[in-house]
């Protein structure tokens, strides 16, 4: 293995060096500084006699008498059954203290595409026991549902209330035995501070589930160049344990903004052109090609689901980060800020939240027949409600009709008993429709146009609706 | 993906630097847009830009490993398709390779890269029945064969654009396979059902005809309000989960064109399978044939090479072209066009390219004019007709339809079908903004209407236009002062908008019945709205209240129109139950 001692530019997380021998684009790199202390670095451009270096650890410290080995492959993960239980900072290295870790297999961290023939199509059902997610979103195994957060909303929360009851509906009937496909939670934080980390990392000791998890940590002090890798290291071993292993795991990853303005970072140091507001033009792809290692393959058991979440600059679902995440995930579930402040909990706003899967996980077999027609209702429903808080605040609860005043009436109970239902609650599907028909029974029949007649005759509470008149 | 066939000696080139999908190389002897195999792994790439010796190449694989000093080997021909019988029922990434063949040949479900095939089966052997004897004289472009491809297609094997003709000599019956010769000219020319044509040129036709069809979709919106003709161009922009890809995976299902090419350009991985799952078990409305049968997938998901994903759309409208040439009418589904715009970024921008608008590159507009203006009915080379519809998504950034890739498509496109996030977020689907839209075939298809479906289309489609303008209007005021504080007749035009919106306008893609609409029923379910708004109108003058109108048990039957399969039925006796229960009141 050649070693340089020919770096010509240091700049932003970027080394420049002269080489003589050709080097391969991503290779790994290791820079060794004077004091002995070694950097990883990736290979950002490869060309003749020169090659430019991201390094992961941040550039302090590096000068022109470094020395700069090429290790001659691409980053790789070692994976194995035995990470589960263990907690790693952002490049992979464990940092809980415990034995070392002897992988089964290196694998690439850049991942290769699914063949879209190879897939299988995700339609089972993930019961999250949040009744805004299930009976309104949807969460099936495969999908890429995103969080979309902003600064001081309670995102956190809701991504370890789903980790914690996450299940199957099918796995509850099978009892506590345990054969078959087991559960497995892959955490992985990118510049989140060291007391949101502690909040997540005292939560899943709390509750036992640190043991099926493994956990990478970049935290909010690590250099951001480390940050890029850190969801593929995620991502990597969430497809070894589902693809190899079967187990289904659910990929926690929080914050992207942080991952994408650290891809910013790197092209601002490159000088590439920038596109909207600064970001790389190639963002999509980029972001893609994690999101998109979300799946179901064809002949085998495990699955990949993933989470991630980001917090939206300035509460703005048009900047670039939410915008192109949402273009790549199948769907996204908004926290938001009204109904944090009303004392919401989980504050989920289900109307420009979606689930692209939903329409093909729910139903007789799956959930419950009634499910995709009482979801359309709720939501036309709640959305007529919407409105009319608009026009009250104008002309007043007296000016408008009867139905309208239900509506509204509608609405407030939906956000608070609906939707609120606190962090530890854990809802069953049935509990959730049936929370839904208590609501739905507040209007008369003639509104309920999105049901199916035999299912309102089946499930319509006569009663309701005489007592709502009455209050 | 073909191979190489040209003879053209070219010489080899060394790798001189790596970025990401752009590779530049040394010393290579290549044209423009010729295709090239890179590195060691003979990685499939195109030239894109010759400066002094120095080639640039986009690379349609990952580049990851890829070093300097790596061989890169010319083929001296441009990026081409396989064309001939094989091609539908089939599944291709962005370059024509079949995915199914990729998985056997890479042995795993992920995508290993340095691996090609032919776009179309060159062994399977097809039954081939003569369409001309021999002494006949045939020239470009002419049908000399057919196949039966699928159930649904038979599969015109024709004699490539680029011959010269003359006179048969010999021709053969029976099976072969697609490069043996069926046909032999006296020029010496030998005929088989396999063609190549380079995907970024249009194949040649004689001229372009004014189209008069519709293309019917079977959805109400579309068809009732802004209709698309067959050869026509329509772009759907709309933020995300605004139902872009299930508007998309609705024409592709219901159209009644012969022949469906669907390119899913940078979208999601789930939902192509959702493609390839549903479409082999659906039905094909016209010839009761699995949809598959006349469909040909191209899928190229957001983390697949984005070389690849610049070029699928060209290979997706060569195939349209080819069998447009065969005397079909092709529908080419584009989702999304953005995807493939924001490619062309990305490798102008690794390229040092000077950027015009948001980083886009200056010839955007140019690029996307050129493709949709592959489009069209068109008189073929061969004396048939044939079209080609382009239908593109854009998926604009932030729902903003004033960025570049929406802006410039509208400046080429006819229909226009705006998706509307409010509607959406209600779950009025599908989600296209009834006031925002606008098809400029509109007044060209209303003959066909009038002669196929009823005479006075264009006049009941005017009265539900207007009462929906009516409605828009009227909004304004109800979000003011509340819909008790307007006059009843304005009330009662509220009421009537609604159930046009939730009756007609609004249809459930996901309900067995309700999937698709013929026309007949779109107008009958139209008319049924105006019947009540007639009858209605009647009985106000007649002094009833407009609460007692509003409050009939006939009217919210209205909504249950477009699950019922025996519709006829079902709205004459609603039709029936309304007027009289009407009547009743006064």
């Amino acid at each position: 293995m050649k070693e340089y001692q020919t770096i010509t530019e240091i700049s932003g997380p970027l080394v420049f060096v002269e080489t003589d021998e050709p080097v391969g684009y991503d290779d790994i790199v290791e820079i060794e500084l004077s004091d002995g202390e070694t950097r990883r670095g990736q290979v950002l451009e490869s060309a003749s006699d020169y090659v430019a270096i991201q390094v992961f650890e941040g550039t302090e410290g590096i000068d022109r008498d470094a020395s700069v080995r090429f290790l001659g492959e691409t980053m790789k993960m070692p994976v194995t059954e035995d990470l589960l239980g263990r907690v790693m900072d952002g490049t992979g290295q464990p940092i809980d203290g415990g034995p070392e870790i002897v992988p089964d297999e290196r694998r690439d961290i850049v991942g290769e595409a699914i063949n879209p023939f190879s897939r299988e199509y995700p339609e089972e059902f993930i019961q999250t026991g949040v009744s805004a997610i299930d009976g309104m979103n949807t969460l099936v195994r495969g999908q890429k549902l995103p969080i979309f957060s902003a600064s001081g909303l309670p995102h956190n929360d809701l991504a370890l209330q789903i980790a914690r009851q996450a299940t199957v509906p099918e796995e509850e009937e099978a009892g506590d035995d345990d054969e078959g496909s087991e559960f497995a939670v892959i955490f992985g934080a990118m510049g989140i501070t060291a007391e949101e980390a502690n909040e997540f990392m005292d939560d899943f000791e709390r509750t036992g589930a640190l043991e099926r998890s493994v956990v990478f940590m970049n935290l909010a002090d690590d250099p951001a160049v480390e940050r890029t890798i850190t969801p593929r290291l995620a991502l990597t071993t969430a497809e070894y344990l589902a693809f190899e292993k079967d187990y289904h795991v659910l990929v926690i990853l929080t914050d992207m903004t942080n991952y994408c303005e650290a891809l910013r970072e790197i092209g601002a140091a490159r000088e590439e052109v920038p596109g909207r507001r600064g970001y790389p033009g190639y963002m999509y792809t980029d972001l893609a090609q994690l999101y998109e290692r979300a799946g179901r393959i064809e002949g085998r058991e495990g699955s990949v689901t993933q989470l991630p979440i980001l917090t939206m600059p300035g509460d703005d679902d048009t900047h670039p980060i939410p915008d192109l995440t949402g273009y790549i995930t199948e769907g996204q579930i908004y926290i938001d800020r009204d109904l944090n402040s009303q004392g919401i909990q989980p504050p989920i706003n289900v109307l420009p939240s979606l689930s692209r899967l939903m329409d093909d996980g729910i139903g007789e077999g799956l959930t419950r027949a009634d499910h995709a027609d009482v979801k359309d209702q709720i939501f036309a429903a709640y959305a007529e409600g919407e409105d009319l808080r608009d026009l009250v605040n104008i002309v007043g609860r007296e000016a408008l009709s009867e139905l309208d005043n239900k509506y509204l009436d509608f609405a407030d109970r939906f956000e608070e008993e609906f939707v609120d239902q606190g962090t530890d609650t854990a809802r069953s599907i049935d509990e959730t429709l049936e929370l839904g028909w208590d609501l739905l029974s507040m209007l008369p029949k003639d509104a309920l146009n999105r049901i199916d007649e035999d299912l309102i005759e089946e499930h319509y509470r006569e009663d309701e609706t005489a007592e709502a008149v009455e209050a | 993906m073909s191979q190489a066939t040209d003879t053209d000696v070219r010489e080899d080139g060394i790798i001189e630097s790596v970025s990401g999908p752009v590779v530049t190389a040394r010393d290579l002897d290549a044209r423009m847009n010729d295709v090239v195999y890179v590195g060691s792994e003979g990685l499939m790439g195109e030239v894109i830009e010759i400066e002094g010796n120095i080639t640039t190449i986009q690379v349609y694989e990952e580049t990851s490993g890829v070093s300097p000093g790596e061989p890169v080997e010319g083929t001296g021909s441009p990026l081409s398709v396989d064309l001939g019988p094989g091609m539908l029922d089939a599944i291709y990434d962005g370059v024509q390779r079949p995915l199914d063949v990729l998985e056997e040949k890479m042995g795993s479900a992920f995508l290993d890269r340095g691996v090609d095939a032919p776009g179309i089966d060159l062994e399977k052997t097809w039954e081939f029945t003569p369409e001309v004897e021999e002494g006949d004289e045939v020239e470009a472009g002419d049908i000399v064969g057919t196949v039966p491809e699928t159930p649904s297609i038979d599969h015109k094997v024709m004699v490539p654009p680029d011959s010269e003709g003359g006179e048969v000599v010999a021709i053969e019956s029976g099976n072969f396979n697609v490069e043996e010769t069926v046909v032999e000219l006296d020029s010496g020319e030998e005929i088989q059902m396999h063609q190549e044509w380079p995907v970024r040129q249009q194949r040649p036709t004689v001229e372009k005809e004014t189209p008069t069809e519709p293309l019917i979709s079977g959805q109400r919106v579309l068809d009732g309000l802004f209709p698309i003709a067959k050869g026509g161009t329509a772009a759907i922009p709309g933020p995300f989960g605004s139902g872009k890809t299930v508007t998309q995976h609705q024409l592709a299902k219901w159209a009644d064109a012969d022949i469906v090419v669907y390119v899913g350009c940078g979208e999601r991985g789930n939902e192509m399978t959702e493609v390839i799952e549903d479409f082999p078990e659906l039905e094909d409305p016209t010839t009761g044939n699995a949809l598959m049968d006349r469909t040909c997938l191209i899928a190229n998901t957001s983390n697949m090479p984005v070389a690849a994903r610049e070029s699928c759309v060209y290979t997706g409208i060569t195939i349209a072209e080819y069998f447009r040439d065969m005397g079909y009418d092709v529908a080419l589904m584009a989702d999304s066009t953005s995807r493939w715009a924001e490619a062309m970024r990305e490798i102008s921008s690794r390229l040092e390219e000077m950027p015009g608008e948001e980083g886009y590159p200056a010839y955007l507009s140019a690029r996307l004019s050129e493709f949709y203006e592959r489009a069209g009915y068109f008189e073929n080379i061969n004396g048939t007709e044939g079209s080609v519809s382009v239908i593109g998504a854009v998926s604009p950034p932030g729902g903003d339809f004033s960025e570049p890739v929406t802006q410039n498509t509208l400046r080429i496109v006819k229909t226009f079908w705006a998706l509307d996030a409010d509607l959406a977020e209600r779950r009025h689907f599908p989600s296209i903004n009834w006031n925002e839209s606008y098809s400029l075939y509109r007044d060209q298809l209303d003959p066909w209407f009038e002669d196929n479906v009823r005479a006075d289309w264009p006049e009941t489609r005017q009265w539900a236009i207007d009462t929906l303008d009516e409605e828009a209007e009227l909004q304004e005021i109800v979000q003011l002062v509340g819909k008790d504080a307007l006059p009843e007749d304005q009330q009662l035009t509220l009421e009537i908008a609604r159930y046009l919106r939730e009756a007609w306008l609004q249809q459930n893609a996901f309900h067995d019945v309700d999937t698709f609409c013929e026309p007949e029923k779109t107008y009958r379910i139209m008319d049924a709205a105006k019947t009540y708004n007639d009858a209605a109108f009647e009985a106000l003058d007649a002094g009833v209240p407009v609460e007692e109108i509003t409050d009939i048990d006939a009217a919210p039957r209205l909504n249950r129109i477009g699950v019922q399969e025996d519709y006829n039925e079902y709205i004459d006796d609603l039709e029936d139950d309304i007027e009289s229960q009407l009547r009743e009141l006064y």
